[in-house]
């Protein structure tokens, strides 16, 4: 059973959470959102033009890049987290360039030796999956797709063929961070995808609170916080992983218990 | 009976049949954009085939251009150039030179062309808000133009950088009645404008139109910009055999995205007689700050396209420098680089400083000031029309006026305005 079988079969909501490669102390963050109970993890890989991303996540990445974090350095450290962690599923989360630049079969090369377990590239959209599909699919990383308020049904099984891991629902038309959409729409296109896929869905942008994260995991299968830990990151430095792991665990415990409270 | 034709037959061996259906010419263009954005770049497709083919929409675009943009775009001989350069060459050369006159359109450059098509597609598509990115606001105030011509609302993005140091284009864009926002990630200049715009776009896909001023981003907007712009090199065709009775030995245009350059060159793709060179900014010379994307980059994937982009080992895209704010920008449009990678065109460097003194030297010789992006394509022309017989004809991409340029130009000399 990969990773994201083992834990998408638990009974509760996940917690996946995002932080940027390279900004502040990674390993310790890393670290403090096992311990605060996020189930997976998706690791930013910084890009000089983060056109995805809100204020929040763009100032991460710059942030990252002036301390000269490369790429050698995020796969060392997804390398020491999955000796650190072995259960815990880890993604790379970035933009087309980066992942592309040393050829796609280089790029999934790296990600299986380092124990990573999918990738989430924000500007490689079905159409293009030639770019590093094939080559991830080859090397046994997993492609997770995005589906978008905009997706219409003729269009998502196209985004789903290929796809695998689990179907990351961006629940506003927007960038990262900033407004959050309404419950009721994300409840509506939770089932829909459902649907579709056997895969499951998680539900991302605009998750910053336990009370937000608690009412969507009710009906997704995991739910997506990125910005609220890089504002942590943002606040605090190098020494912000207490922080972050006390953040975790309000998320993990409202995340963690949303179905049985639905129950 | 039917027949089967291959498409090689009917297209026998053309170099102005791309992009392919999805978008590439050759490994380069695509649609490499955010899930959100696929379904409105698919409809935008759907759109502008059906509008090439109608006849009402491309006469509203003629009109336009005719009535209110003031085409055709004279094409002028340029003789005190020409016998300038004959001066310093051996006994029976220097090519003769004609000068594209872009810089006579209304708002003073090519931009408008586009800027009119794309436009006329946002109104077909029933979008009600228009949003652009500049970086000189050359591209900015050719937007807020044709927003304040059909009354729709008008978000320019500029970096805060390009803010400052083209005070008199923001404040045209505001007269005309465009928000114009700051924006302050990244370096600040073109590149950022360009990611802020994605990032407005992709929160308000119902109901805005994005105008991109060149031959980049996500398909179809490298083929609409470069059709809409091909009346450059249509126009110039006609001009060229009605002055000189047969096609001319060469044409040369300044890139920065591409999108005069492409205007002027589509249209003679397939005419094999006729060199075409395309001038890449080289900045402060290619060993230091430039931006020759071809010159000093690799292919690589940014803002909805792959092209060459300027980079390090990592893909992190580096910034760009040229005098020419016009062409300050890290990438060139896709169907570029697929003629580099041909060997179609010719892509040749001119640093800021040989840009300056061809801005000086047009001025003087010629009467007209040209844009810093045109000026680059006159040095090149005065670097190679020397070296080619008198019989030759070289067709000079004049793609904007230079008046905008006057503050930029007075700090380079030293002189205090």
């Amino acid at each position: 059973m990969t990773r994201f079988a083992a834990t998408f079969a638990k009974p509760q909501t996940a917690l996946v959470a995002f932080i940027t490669a390279g900004d502040g102390d990674t390993a310790a963050n890393l670290d403090a959102l096992v311990a605060g109970g996020a189930d997976v993890i998706e690791l930013g890989m910084p890009f000089t033009d983060p056109m995805a991303d809100g204020p929040a996540i763009q100032a991460a990445n710059l942030r990252s890049l002036a301390k000269g974090t490369t790429t050698a350095d995020i796969f060392a450290m997804a390398a020491a987290f999955r000796a650190r962690h072995a259960g815990v599923p880890l993604v790379l989360m970035g933009y087309a360039n980066p992942m592309t630049v040393r050829g796609a079969d280089w790029f999934a090369g790296e990600c299986a030796k380092a124990g990573v377990d999918g990738i989430i590239c924000v500007d490689i959209p079905s159409e293009e999956d030639a770019e590093l599909g094939p080559s991830l699919r080859a090397a046994g990383v997993e492609l997770i797709r995005l589906a978008t308020p905009t997706t219409d049904p003729a269009r998502l099984p196209a985004v789903l063929s290929g796809a695998g891991g689990f179907l990351y629902y961006v629940s506003v038309a927007g960038i990262t961070g900033l407004q959050q959409a309404a419950q009721a729409s994300i409840e509506e296109a939770v089932a829909r995808l459902k649907g579709a896929t056997a895969l499951p869905v998680a539900v991302g942008f605009g998750v910053r609170t336990p009370e937000q994260a608690a009412a969507i995991a009710k009906v997704a299968d995991g739910v997506v916080v990125g910005s609220a830990f890089i504002d942590i990151i943002a606040e605090h430095g190098d020494a912000a992983a207490p922080h972050v792991e006390a953040f975790t665990r309000s998320l993990a415990d409202a995340i963690h218990g949303a179905k049985e409270i639905a129950a | 009976m039917e027949t089967t034709v291959t498409a090689s037959q009917t297209l026998p061996n053309s170099l102005r049949t791309g992009p392919d259906d999805r978008g590439h010419f050759g490994q380069f263009g695509g649609r490499y954009v955010a899930e959100t954005l696929m379904p409105l770049i698919l409809d935008l497709e759907r759109e502008y085939r059906a509008a090439r083919h109608d006849n009402e929409f491309r006469a509203e675009f003629d009109r336009l251009l005719k009535h209110y943009v003031g085409r055709p775009s004279p094409l002028w001989l340029a003789e005190r150039l020409t016998e300038h350069l004959r001066a310093s060459a051996s006994e029976g050369f220097g090519a003769k030179i004609y000068l594209k006159r872009e810089d006579l359109n209304h708002t003073g450059a090519h931009k408008i062309n586009n800027c009119i098509g794309q436009i006329l597609l946002a109104k077909r598509m029933g979008k009600s808000k228009i949003i652009a990115e500049t970086g000189a606001g050359q591209h900015g105030v050719a937007t807020a133009t044709v927003a304040a011509l059909f009354g729709l609302p008008c978000t320019i993005f500029m970096g805060a950088v390009d803010v400052a140091r083209q005070q008199p284009n923001v404040f045209r864009m505001k007269l005309l009645g465009a928000e114009v926002v700051a924006v302050e990630s990244g370096a600040k200049t073109l590149k950022d404008a360009m990611n802020e715009a994605l990032r407005h776009w992709v929160a308000n896909v119902h109901d805005t139109f994005y105008i991109i001023g060149t031959v980049a981003g996500p398909h179809p907007y490298p083929e609409l910009v470069r059709d809409f712009q091909s009346v450059i090199g249509d126009e110039a065709k006609a001009q060229i055999l009605e002055a000189e009775g047969r096609l001319p030995d060469m044409l040369i245009a300044p890139v920065g995205g591409g999108s005069n350059a492409i205007g002027l060159f589509h249209p003679f793709l397939d005419d094999e007689s006729v060199e075409i060179v395309g001038v890449e900014a080289a900045g402060e010379g290619l060993d230091g700050k430039h931006a020759a994307s071809l010159a000093g980059g690799r292919p690589g994937i940014l803002h909805g396209n792959k092209t060459y982009l300027l980079q390090d080992d990592d893909g992190q895209i580096t910034e760009a420098h040229s005098i020419s704010a016009g062409l300050d920008y890290p990438g060139i449009g896709p169907e570029h680089s697929w003629l580099h990678d041909i060997g179609r065109v010719r892509y040749e460097p001119v640093t800021d400083a040989e840009a300056l003194a061809s801005f000086q030297t047009l001025t003087k010789l010629e009467g007209i000031i040209p844009a810093l992006e045109s000026a680059h394509a006159i040095a090149a022309a005065e670097r190679i029309a020397p070296t080619l017989g008198k019989d030759k004809i070289i067709i000079v991409n004049c793609s904007g006026r230079g008046d905008k340029d006057i503050f930029t130009v007075a700090d380079a000399l030293g002189v205090k305005l």
